[in-house]
């Protein structure tokens, strides 16, 4: 963590290297902090799409079945216990 | 705590969210399944240590992230193959430009760090709070401060920097979503 660095000898200008050259790479020139607003809004939208799509499918089949049968104690006894994914 | 009814439903409940992180950590539906029900099965297994009425999501989601680690070490990601498997868990397929665009994102968002996009994803997406997903990630809170905003910084750069020459691929998509105009 760069921001921790400053207490550090040497490494303000460190900082101000990746904050400028950050700052270049990601805003246009002319209006940084707005564009970087939009920008960073734009993302955000895009990360819960992205995610909310596989939410949205809901629970498949195979796992409802699984727990189904894990909970219901079968007559071999207690599957949870031994089957944990390895064998 | 032993399983109870409400439990089960809980835990059944956070699947969706599961597969989700899943598949923003690994990249591949299939892949992603097999990481779940092997969470589910580890969870289950080790009921008697989740503590009743502590955060079960976050519970879960630890589980799954440090299986993804180890698993993550054995095999590295097949990266090339990632945004096409991706669009097949979708069950609805955006509209063309809209999906040419959602698979940029899918992309740039592959070029993170994995500390930065596990961090972007519990934060931006799964909605958990910083100290929730310090927890998780087991690190402190400012680390997982100062990953979001470093992940945040490098998608913008990614995705919307000027005259973006070194991607090449992506100058393709750019041409066909603008449909280059003549």
């Amino acid at each position: 963590m760069k921001l921790q660095g400053l207490n550090s000898r040497g490494s303000v200008e460190q900082v101000m290297k990746d904050v400028k050259s950050q700052a270049s790479k990601v805003a246009a020139p002319g209006k940084p902090g707005r564009l970087n607003t939009e920008i960073q809004s734009r993302i955000g939208h895009q990360l819960r799409a992205m995610y909310d799509d596989v939410v949205r499918q809901g629970v498949p089949d195979r796992f409802a079945e699984l727990i189904k049968k894990l909970d219901a104690p079968g007559p071999t006894g207690d599957p949870a216990k031994k089957n944990d994914g390895r064998d | 705590m032993p399983l109870t009814d409400s439990l089960r439903d809980d835990i059944l409940a956070s699947v969706p969210s599961l597969r989700a992180f899943a598949i923003s950590l690994s990249g591949n539906g299939d892949r992603a399944d097999d990481l779940v029900q092997e969470t589910l099965l580890r969870a289950l297994a080790n009921i008697d240590s989740f503590q009743p009425g502590s955060n079960l999501p976050a519970w879960l989601f630890t589980i799954l992230r440090n299986l993804f680690r180890s698993d993550y070490r054995k095999r590295r990601r097949e990266v090339e193959d990632a945004d096409g498997n991706y669009a097949k868990t979708l069950k609805t397929q955006p509209a063309q430009s809209a999906h040419l665009e959602f698979e940029e994102f899918r992309v740039a968002l592959d070029k993170l760090p994995q500390d930065q996009r596990e961090a972007l994803i519990l934060v931006g997406a799964s909605g958990f709070s910083y100290e929730d997903a310090a927890a998780i990630c087991g690190c402190a809170v400012g680390t997982i401060k100062s990953r979001v905003n470093r992940a945040r910084s490098k998608l913008s750069a990614l995705l919307y920097v000027d005259g973006a020459d070194d991607f090449g691929p992506d100058n393709t998509v750019r041409a066909v979503i603008g449909g280059s105009g003549g």
